[in-house]
């Protein structure tokens, strides 16, 4: 695992050799912490039934499923935790060794031995009545399908060998760890990828590599496995070369001039001001996201369909949120809004408005009402305290659903049974886009996903883009520099609420129905998540974050590469804010600016430590860093 | 700065068009139910909903009631979103959850007693055996919440733990979800002196329950708050945390007893939640959390009696509201928008007020 904190460590491995310490000379209480900490964690998983639920699954053939796993990488993560040591500036780095080895193990252990307590537990006593999971397939589970005696002791010792991986993880040179790492996480992608890979070498007419791949019951075979790792370290081990290698340099100093001789020339379009080198490499991506979906099947076009319809949602949202800093928890009544007036004016099952009209032209409509539907949340709301207008507009996405609902407006929207026989997309009568057809929705979401790119791209670097972010960073300040943060605060919501209302078009058009379920407030909570995971207000991170967490554990109502966890995508949805937020709260690919606003207060102290260190510096000619100092 | 004060106007146009339109639907649907009450066969009655039923008194006094009961659960839910508003001046999106795990722990335990017998024999004990736990395991996911989720986002922008808070909502809904499965939890039958109307008013005795169980536990926050030493810290730091640490105030102490008595009070709520309504599901927590929510604003965030008029307030509205003003003007299904009419109420509060009736208690930075 490679370090995940703004401000790694400083490596002080360059001065005097690190002192070493004696095997048993550990941090006691840290280590209890983590063993209950960790015990807990683990009977958590257990009794929430994930073990027994994710047993179908297989990963690695004969030996791992999914079930298992589940009870693996806590032990790895808490052990690999209770290594980590901060070390400040000017103080002592201890060398990693064995005694981390030990930690980790005893950490593990203490932790598995929870899940030794729980299958003791399940054999003598019953609380089946309120603990559903506290089932005799769990015990079956925990303990291998033999005895109690069995199940008792292996988990310790599971426990122990998984905590030592993840303590020696340290010991380890970084090469080697990052590599361990990025091996383990690429045999599960493989596992994990399955449908998708046996899908495209089935479009590629190769079906015997996943056939090789892959066993009868969805996992990797055991050699495919091994293959998998030694391909995963040749790649890496080739790529350190070539890194290492002086012909990189060069090619790096003439892409380098490449950039500065295209950078400042504002006369030419956007486009041409970019780089050669990201302009060729936008072009390949593009053609090859333009070619793909004709070599996928179904079941792959149809998930990245779903994903594509996110990435349009996210990219929404992050105008609202990411741009302008607008916590805006109600998004999902502009996706409501799309739907249900495509619905409405296309289906011939709608109650009202009998002459049907082409999607295109409803798309315009909904358009429109979005648009008023953003100008009529945002303007009430505009005024006030961020905290209050986020759980306002919550109320105004509760509210829609409850109205579409209703009784009272069933004469439109049909209340709960929905409005269905929504027709396809008729593209100039050139192509039918048909929910049946998924290669056909996923060629019309990408159109849709490039333009809101386009349109974000543009937005981002134009007059109002740099207003919304002076809005974000500090409105009073924006408001007296001249920006006009009222109308520029409702142009983040209309254009939001524009870019909702396509995706809410396509899914009705691609589904054949909508109903008021599909618009729960639990919709607007993963766009957000989508959003933060990826990195608020930059768009590569945006689509990043819809393609990995869409991708695999799915949307509210879509499943994912993982459908397995459809009971659990929330519980992780949830989960993963907190995570986010305390950890790394600028998202997995942050935008450099937000980065900034976020940890202000480190940057400030840490420039103020440079500016200390500069004077000493400069008082002491040069010597004596790291001492004096906290 | 012309174009600023301008484009202010037009927003404020807007909004003061809200306000009347907003206060034109209130007072029309209000008259026109005022008119059948005086005379059902008035055009005046009639013009908007033609078959309009007539409220008996009885049936008024019943909704009262009903409405009081819920609003006095709705500020007990209330006074932990305004303790933490008022000490970490962030919303804790999550404490309608805490409120559902007290149900849900509620509805475990009596069911477990009426099984073994107790419930019947021996109610009283039994209800303040349920009550006592539940305060304990809320007041324990309170504390752990704080620490885990919280505490590490000291002093960061405040919409960052209000996002972080969203996750723990969402995490808590559905760690009961998986572990303790999707259905429905049921509370045991009340005894029969509670179910039946009583003679004094026609009331259900459970409401009058309700209400007595609200008001011991209003009055032993108050003097908690009001009487004590923790109190007495609790309001100064809700005034100043950095000058409170100067006085010799252990703020992180401080802040984890104010979630802990919020949870307490949330899981007061919980149970009288099973008394009302003896059912419970993982979603239970999230509409009961918004409206204490909204009654908290309500009545002043920050403010403790504030948030147990709100919660009245709330209670009330969102019990006749339906009936009074949409039903008059021809809204069919009214009690299906009680939701909506709840949102609308909070969002009509902060239109109008949005320092609630009777005034906010924050430090003087949050004010803005």
């Amino acid at each position: 695992m490679t370090e995940t904190g703004y401000f790694p460590a400083t490596q002080g491995a360059t001065e005097a050799p690190a002192p070493r310490r004696r095997l048993l000379d550990q941090d006691w209480p840290k280590l209890l912490r983590a063993g209950a900490i960790l015990a807990v964690g683990q009977v958590f998983i257990a009794l929430s039934g994930m073990p027994v639920t994710f047993d179908r699954r297989l990963l690695i053939d004969p030996i791992l499923s999914l079930g298992y796993l589940s009870l693996l990488w806590l032990p790895l993560v808490v052990s690999y935790w209770v290594g980590r040591e901060q070390v400040l500036e000017g103080m002592t780095a201890y060398a990693k060794g064995g005694r981390d080895v030990l930690a980790g193990a005893m950490t593990a252990l203490l932790g598995n031995a929870g899940l030794a307590l729980l299958v003791v537990g399940i054999t003598h006593f019953d609380i089946r009545d309120p603990l559903v999971n506290w089932s005799p397939q769990l015990l079956g589970i925990l303990e291998f399908e033999e005895s109690v005696w069995l199940g008792a002791l292996i988990w310790p010792a599971i426990g122990a060998g998984t905590g030592a991986l993840g303590g020696g993880l340290h010991w380890a040179s970084s090469r080697i760890s990052r590599t361990t790492v990025i091996v383990l996480l690429s045999v599960f992608g493989a596992a994990v990828l399955e449908s998708v890979i046996t899908d495209l070498t089935q479009g590629f007419h190769i079906e015997a590599v996943s056939e090789w791949l892959y066993g009868p019951k969805r996992g990797l075979t055991y050699p495919a496995a091994i293959v998998v790792a030694v391909a995963v370290v040749g790649v890496m081990t080739g790529l350190a070369a070539y890194r290492a290698s002086p012909a990189r340099d060069e090619r790096a100093a003439r892409g380098e001039g490449a950039a500065t001789s295209g950078g400042s020339d504002t006369t030419r379009p956007a486009w041409r001001r970019m780089p050669t080198r990201r302009l060729v490499n936008l072009v390949l991506t593009v053609a090859a996201i333009v070619v793909l979906p004709l070599f996928l099947g179904r079941l792959t076009n149809e998930l990245l369909a779903n994903v594509g319809l996110f990435i349009l949602l996210a990219l929404g949202l992050n105008i609202i949120v990411g741009l302008a800093g607008i916590l805006d928890l109600g998004y999902v009544a502009f996706f409501a809004v799309g739907g249900y007036s495509v619905a409405v004016l296309t289906s011939p099952g709608s109650p009202r408005f009998d002459p049907e009209i082409p999607w295109f032209g409803a798309l315009f409509v909904a358009m429109l009402l979005a648009g008023l539907a953003g100008l009529f949340i945002g303007a009430p709301v505009i005024r006030m305290r961020g905290d209050y207008l986020a759980i306002v507009t919550l109320g105004f996405g509760e509210i829609i659903r409850v109205l579409l609902l209703s009784d009272w407006l069933s004469g439109t929207f049909n209340g709960a049974q929905g409005i269905t026989n929504i027709p396809g997309v008729e593209v100039f009568g050139l192509a039918t886009v048909r929910g049946f057809e998924p290669r056909s929705v996923l060629y019309l979401v990408l159109v849709f996903c490039a333009i809101a790119v386009y349109v974000s791209w543009r937005l981002e670097n134009s007059r109002i883009g740099r207003a919304w972010m002076a809005i974000r960073e500090d409105e009073s300040v924006a408001e007296a520099m001249g920006v006009d943060t009222v109308s520029a605060k409702l142009m983040a919501f209309v254009t939001g609420a524009v870019l909702g209302s396509f995706s809410g078009a396509i899914l009705s058009a691609k589904v054949g129905s909508v109903f008021p379920h599909s618009f729960a407030i639990i919709v607007s909570i993963v766009i957000l998540v989508v959003v933060i995971f990826g990195g608020m207000g930059n768009i590569p991170g945006v689509i990043a974050g819809a393609v990995v967490l869409i991708g695999i554990l799915g949307g509210p109502n879509q499943p994912g590469l993982l459908q397995e966890f459809a009971e659990y995508k929330i519980l992780i949805y949830g989960a993963l804010l907190v995570w986010m937020m305390i950890q790394r709260s600028e998202g997995l690919i942050p935008s450099v600016r937000r980065a900034r606003e976020l940890h202000i207060d480190e940057m400030n102290q840490d420039a103020w430590l440079r500016a200390q260190a500069a004077a000493d510096d400069a008082h002491n000619g040069g010597g004596n860093r790291g001492g004096g100092r906290p | 700065m012309q174009l600023t004060t301008k484009q202010r106007t037009r927003v404020d146009w807007f909004l003061t068009v809200l306000r009347v339109i907003a206060f034109l639907v209130i007072g029309a649907g209000f008259l026109a139910f005022v008119a059948q009450a005086i005379n059902s066969d008035n055009p005046f009655a009639r013009w908007a909903n033609p078959d309009a039923i007539n409220l008996t008194g009885e049936q008024l006094q019943g909704l009262v009631v009903t409405g009081l009961a819920q609003g006095a659960m709705y500020g007990l839910i209330a006074l932990g979103y305004s303790m933490v508003y008022g000490v970490l001046g962030f919303i804790n999106f999550a404490h309608g959850e805490v409120f559902m795990v007290g149900a849900m722990t509620g509805a475990i335990t009596s069911s477990k007693l009426a099984e073994a017998g107790y419930w019947e024999s021996s109610f009283v004990l039994c209800l303040l055996l349920v009550v006592v736990l539940s305060m304990v395991v809320c007041t324990v996911t309170a504390v752990i919440m704080e620490r885990v989720a919280y505490r590490p986002l000291r002093g960061k922008p405040r919409l960052i733990p209000l996002i972080t808070s969203i996750g723990v909502s969402f995490f808590l809904q559905n760690c009961v979800l998986v572990l303790l499965g999707s259905t429905v939890k049921s509370y045991p039958d009340l005894p029969n002196w509670l179910t039946d109307k009583r003679t004094f008013l026609e009331i259900q005795g459970s409401k009058i329950l309700v209400l007595v169980v609200a008001a011991l536990a209003m009055a032993g926050l108050w003097y908690l708050v009001e009487k004590t030493k923790t109190g007495k810290a609790m309001r100064a730091v809700a005034e100043d945390a950095e000058i409170a640490s100067l006085m010799g105030i252990d703020v992180n102490r401080i802040i984890v007893k104010t979630f802990a008595v919020g949870g307490a009070m949330a899981g007061v709520a919980g149970i009288l939640w099973g008394l009302l309504f003896r059912s419970v599901v993982h979603t239970t927590g999230f509409l009961p959390g918004i409206k204490a929510f909204s009654s908290a604003v309500v009545g002043g965030i920050g403010n403790l009696g504030g948030s147990m008029a709100g919660g009245l307030t709330i209670g009330v509205a969102e019990s006749l509201g339906p009936l009074m003003i949409l039903e008059p003007l021809g809204v069919s299904g009214p009690s299906q928008l009680r939701d909506a009419v709840a949102f609308a109420v909070l969002i009509i509060v902060l239109l109008v007020r949005p320092s609630g009736i009777f005034g906010e208690r924050l430090p003087s930075e949050e004010r803005t």
